[in-house]
């Protein structure tokens, strides 16, 4: 016992200021990207078509695998910040224009008054690799601690307040997808994290993969691949009216 | 015919007769054999089968090819276990029915009609006996499964696990490039193995292009390998705690996963290794201010994973919980042709970078426990762990100086190369086939976990129930990178 409670004092305190003025990706991480110029080459450089080359070109965040091939491309065209703030609350939201995105915005006040003190999510893997599931668990750890926001990853459906869905959604997870999301009493949250719950991800256009379904309405889209924890953790944050 | 690690060969040099192809895979098999990989290729209206023997003693890999003669072809898992998964895989993929497996049924259900998790399982009979079945939605955050217990009480008498709801399609995709996506789909083969994946993708093709590649950039992927195989083991012990209620061990590691995943970030900017790996080398360097800041950290790091980690071994509710639980003999490891800490935990001393040398590894002295329970796979981690640090250390002592890529040109047409790296999970197999016109004709991927399911049902067998979490985290497998 004694050598545990000594084993806590070496560790020490490690729970995070969040969100604090100072918090930003690595030096070389790829986070908000700022666009100039008509990005003809970027947009040929992108495996995954995310790019609209022209006058007034975009980049849609949620095919965006944050490969970088767009910025070696066209160095002048394509810069990513070291901004980890990408969600959106409407899909059309993840576009980026020049340097402009706009971010998540909250719950309605009524959902608030219910979710914005105790916020329960089942996570829902349904076909991607596994990395975006590893950030979410990270969230749980001492660094992190979301549980001081009165966020918690629950075991049950019936426990929850709404799905969170990480992977491209394969054929063979659809129906449990289904399920999972029937399972959560109403009003319930949907939130898509990753790219390729959003769009894809690298697995855009295979048939193994349907994506989420269309009548289950998403209210959050957490950009990335996989998404930083930093930027997790804000998009959750920002859906509770919690950062503004 | 005989290669080794990383030497591109010709294809029809493998070739024989469909009778001589099982009698020599047999006796190969029979003589100490492992298969690193067994699929089978399309070949106009017909299929080729392909296997791949690594002989871990002499580091040689032995590859044996031959034209399926018909609809079916003699299943060889009857005497050789470890080949009931790639028996399976060719019967869903091609068509080809194994005559004599016993355990026929599919593995990915991406035929057409198929449905997940139903099955033909296996049932125990009697009036206490009960089944229990858990998934695929889990209770934790982790990737979808289904797992079927029969017990009596407490007692497992047998678990089936039936995955595939992470098949997304990665091989097939893989088989048609190379192309812009091809590294990203070796990336996300398993995200958490993204740098043995990576480096077994870049190195069939190098191999299958006559590339040589920069020693900085060896040292530089051996560098980024280490650092994911420390953060999974840290994360892994943590995990290990959590799982028998010990909570100091799982704090203190939950945090300290991250510092790892934090250094590989530094120095490619994301935390899981993308982007770092090419083909031909790696796209960032290190430089000496770089370089002193990960030395600090891997210190700091290391001396926080050295404390939390000692109050495992010293603490007896732990040991009580760990010890003679889930125990696989390596008669077991050996027949099912485990890889990896599980394999090593049970006495099994096989590591891709002892056996088949690559890259920078020299000398490697491979990390044994032989009581093959949950303790064991535990504690040959915390070998692994002092292993690898010593290794990063080194090598940010002495980073050689050079180029870190070369220029990754055409590949050879009408040629294969076998590609073995050690990940975290244990041996990673890449099999490149090049078609007549230098594209890629077939690509396969062996991910440790494929061989390593069956451990896993092996470990509960007899076993309690109420043991399933902890054994579970003790081998932690991929789903994705088993579906593919």
């Amino acid at each position: 016992m004694i050598k545990a409670l000594l084993a806590r004092l070496k560790q020490g305190y490690r729970t995070m200021d969040f969100p604090a003025a100072d918090l930003r990706l690595p030096p070389r991480g790829l986070g908000r990207p700022e666009l100039s110029g008509r990005l003809e080459k970027a947009a040929a450089a992108c495996p995954y078509s995310a790019i609209t080359a022209g006058a007034d070109p975009v980049l849609d965040l949620g095919k965006c695998v944050f490969c970088g091939a767009c910025a070696a491309a066209d160095p002048a065209g394509v810069s990513f910040t070291r901004d980890h703030r990408l969600c959106a609350s409407r899909r059309e939201d993840l576009a980026v224009k020049g340097a402009v995105l706009k971010r998540a915005d909250a719950l309605g006040a009524d959902l608030r008054g219910i979710f914005g003190r105790s916020f329960r999510l089942r996570q829902v893997s349904a076909g991607g690799c596994n990395a975006c599931e590893a950030d979410c668990n990270v969230l749980g750890t001492p660094a992190w601690d979301m549980g001081r926001f009165g966020i918690q990853f629950v075991a049950s459906p019936r426990h929850a307040d709404g799905i969170l869905v990480t992977g491209p959604v394969t054929r063979n997870m659809e129906l449990a997808l289904r399920k999972t999301y029937d399972a959560v009493s109403s009003p319930k949250v949907v939130i898509a994290c990753g790219a390729c719950a959003i769009g894809g991800g690298p697995y855009a256009g295979h048939e193994e993969c349907v994506s989420i379904p269309k009548d289950i309405p998403v209210d959050l889209y957490i950009p990335g691949c996989p998404p930083h924890p930093m930027t997790i953790l804000d998009g959750l944050l920002r859906l509770l009216g919690r950062i503004d | 015919m005989k290669t080794e690690n990383l030497s591109s060969f010709d294809m029809p040099a493998a070739d024989m007769d469909p009778a001589l192809f099982f009698e020599t895979a047999a006796s190969r098999l029979g003589a100490g054999g492992r298969t690193l990989a067994y699929f089978a290729v399309p070949e106009g209206p017909e299929h080729r089968l392909v296997m791949a023997i690594g002989f871990d003693r002499e580091g040689r890999v032995e590859v044996y090819s031959c034209l399926a003669a018909g609809p079916s072809f003699r299943a060889l898992t009857p005497s050789f276990p470890q080949l009931h998964l790639f028996e399976r895989e060719i019967f869903e993929q091609a068509g080809l029915k194994p005559e004599g497996h016993p355990w026929l049924k599919p593995i990915r259900f991406n035929t057409p009609g198929a449905v997940p998790g139903v099955a033909d399982f296996f049932t125990v009979h009697g009036s206490q006996v009960h089944e229990v079945a858990v998934g695929p939605v889990h209770a934790g955050v982790i990737e979808p499964g289904h797992f079927r217990f029969q017990c009596h009480g407490e007692k497992v008498f047998h678990l089936e696990i039936m995955l595939g709801y992470q098949h997304r399609g990665v091989e097939r995709r893989l088989s048609a490039g190379p192309d812009a996506r091809s590294l990203h789909y070796a990336e996300t083969l398993a995200g958490d193995t993204t740098a043995g994946h990576a480096w077994a993708y870049c190195s069939a093709l190098e191999a299958l292009a006559g590339v040589n590649v920069p020693p900085r950039a060896q040292v530089l992927r051996g560098i980024m390998l280490e650092l994911e195989r420390l953060a999974n083991h840290t994360g892994d012990l943590g995990a290990l705690a959590g799982d028998v209620a010990f909570l100091p061990t799982a704090n203190f590691c939950g945090r300290l996963r991250g510092e790892f995943l934090n250094m590989t970030a530094l120095v490619c900017g994301n935390r899981f290794g993308r982007n770092m790996f090419r083909p031909g080398g790696v796209n960032f360097d290190l430089d000496f201010a770089l370089i002193k800041e990960l030395r600090l950290r891997l210190q700091d790091a290391f001396r926080g994973v050295e404390n939390a980690v000692g109050l495992l071994w010293e603490t007896g509710s732990v040991s009580d919980r760990f010890e003679n639980t889930g125990v696989v003999s390596r008669e077991t490891a050996e027949g099912l042709g485990l890889v990896g800490p599980a394999a090593r935990a049970s006495g099994v001393p096989l590591d891709t970078r002892r056996n088949f040398p690559y890259g920078p590894y020299e000398d490697f002295t491979v990390s044994v426990s032989g009581s093959g329970d949950v303790y064991s796979r535990a504690y040959v981690r915390w070998l692994e762990i002092q292993k690898s640090a010593e290794l990063v250390a080194g090598w940010l002592d002495a980073l050689p100086e050079g180029p870190i890529a070369a220029e990754c040109g055409p590949l050879r047409p009408d040629s294969a190369a076998v590609a073995l790296t050690e990940g975290w999970r244990g041996q990673i197999c890449h099999f490149a086939l090049t078609g007549p016109d230098g594209r890629l004709r077939h690509y396969k991927v062996v991910d440790p976990s494929f061989h390593n399911w069956q451990g896993l049902a092996m470990a509960l067998r007899g076993g309690e129930i109420s043991d399933f979490p902890l054994c579970n985290k003790s081998f932690n497998l991929s789903y994705c990178g088993r579906d593919l």
